[in-house]
């Protein structure tokens, strides 16, 4: 009973803030609720057992994704309600794409469940014993390490081209130079005087 | 009793919201993006709920993966958000024509 109302709240508060996600004017509210969806699908996967997934998505999603959708959005000093003057024309065409596809979704979700597909053999069989994520590490680091080596070099590759992308020479800024640093020697540097009493040192 | 069907109908809907975001903020690039990250969050409540279902856990090791692509795609995405916006000043997706794609 308690599982039925908490996965009623959870899935209706998903869904809820996935249309103001879509249909907000202002794109900091549009992140806002994205962030309350991420956090309300986490709570629906704890549901059916996933802590791990869960976890990611609250930890991957709600602290990097989220967090750089709403630096770009406060970085950037765009008119939005202009981008939204033809909202209008496209609602028609989007909502009936949008009602067709659901429809299709649920029928094949509805046939599924009238007949389910037995697979023969499962790949890696859920042990009730076992918690989520110690066996999701066993199953990462064994089978699917190549995987998720893969994985780690597509982020890495993200982040190289981010980093690229988004990185430009300033005129007129001092880096550092370290060759220079390196090259420069005591003797040319500096040097011993020994200054006349109340005469001091010219520099 | 709350079965995998309906979790499936929460992830349809979902999914359908992010394909009508789409289509309804087709200006805003940053809203697309958003969009996206909403039917890959959807792909993942559906990898999750059958490997629930059928008792598996390779859906949720994918599930993973997902989230992998799903994070790196937002990164570049946002990146050349930003730097088109530094070059034009705007990012109505009518003005990105320069390939004519």
């Amino acid at each position: 009973m308690i599982q039925a109302i908490a996965f009623y709240l959870f899935a209706a508060v998903v869904i809820v803030s996935g249309a103001l996600t879509i249909s907000s004017r202002n794109p900091v509210h549009s992140v806002m609720w994205l962030i309350l969806a991420f956090f309300n699908a986490a709570g629906l996967m704890i549901l059916v057992g996933a802590e791990f997934i869960a976890m990611l998505l609250v930890i991957v999603y709600v602290g990097a994704v989220a967090v750089l959708f709403l630096f770009v959005v406060m970085m950037m000093d765009i008119d939005f309600a202009q981008l939204r003057t033809d909202v209008a024309r496209y609602a028609a065409i989007g909502g009936a794409l949008g009602v067709a596809l659901a429809v299709e979704i649920m029928i094949a979700a509805s046939a599924w469940s009238a007949g389910r597909i037995e697979l023969s053999r499962r790949a890696a069989p859920i042990d009730a014993t076992k918690p989520n994520i110690e066996a999701l590490g066993e199953l990462i680091y064994t089978r699917y390490l190549f995987l998720f080596e893969a994985a780690g070099f597509v982020l890495l590759v993200a982040m190289i081209g981010a980093i690229v992308l988004t990185h430009r020479e300033r005129a007129g800024t001092r880096s550092q130079k370290v060759s220079r640093q390196v090259a420069r020697r005591p003797q040319d540097a500096t040097r011993n005087v020994k200054p006349a009493i109340g005469q001091g040192v010219e520099l | 009793m709350i079965g995998v069907v309906h979790y499936l109908v929460v992830s349809a809907i979902l999914f359908t919201l992010g394909c009508a975001g789409i289509f309804l903020n087709r200006k805003n690039l940053i809203v697309i993006l958003m969009a996206i990250e909403l039917i890959l969050l959807s792909v993942n409540i559906n990898l999750v709920a059958f490997s629930a279902a059928l008792g598996d856990l390779v859906g949720q090791v994918f599930s993973m993966f997902v989230l992998t692509v799903a994070a790196g795609e937002a990164a570049i995405g946002l990146a050349i958000l930003v730097i088109y916006y530094r070059g034009r000043g705007t990012i109505a997706t009518d003005d990105v024509n320069r390939m004519k794609g």
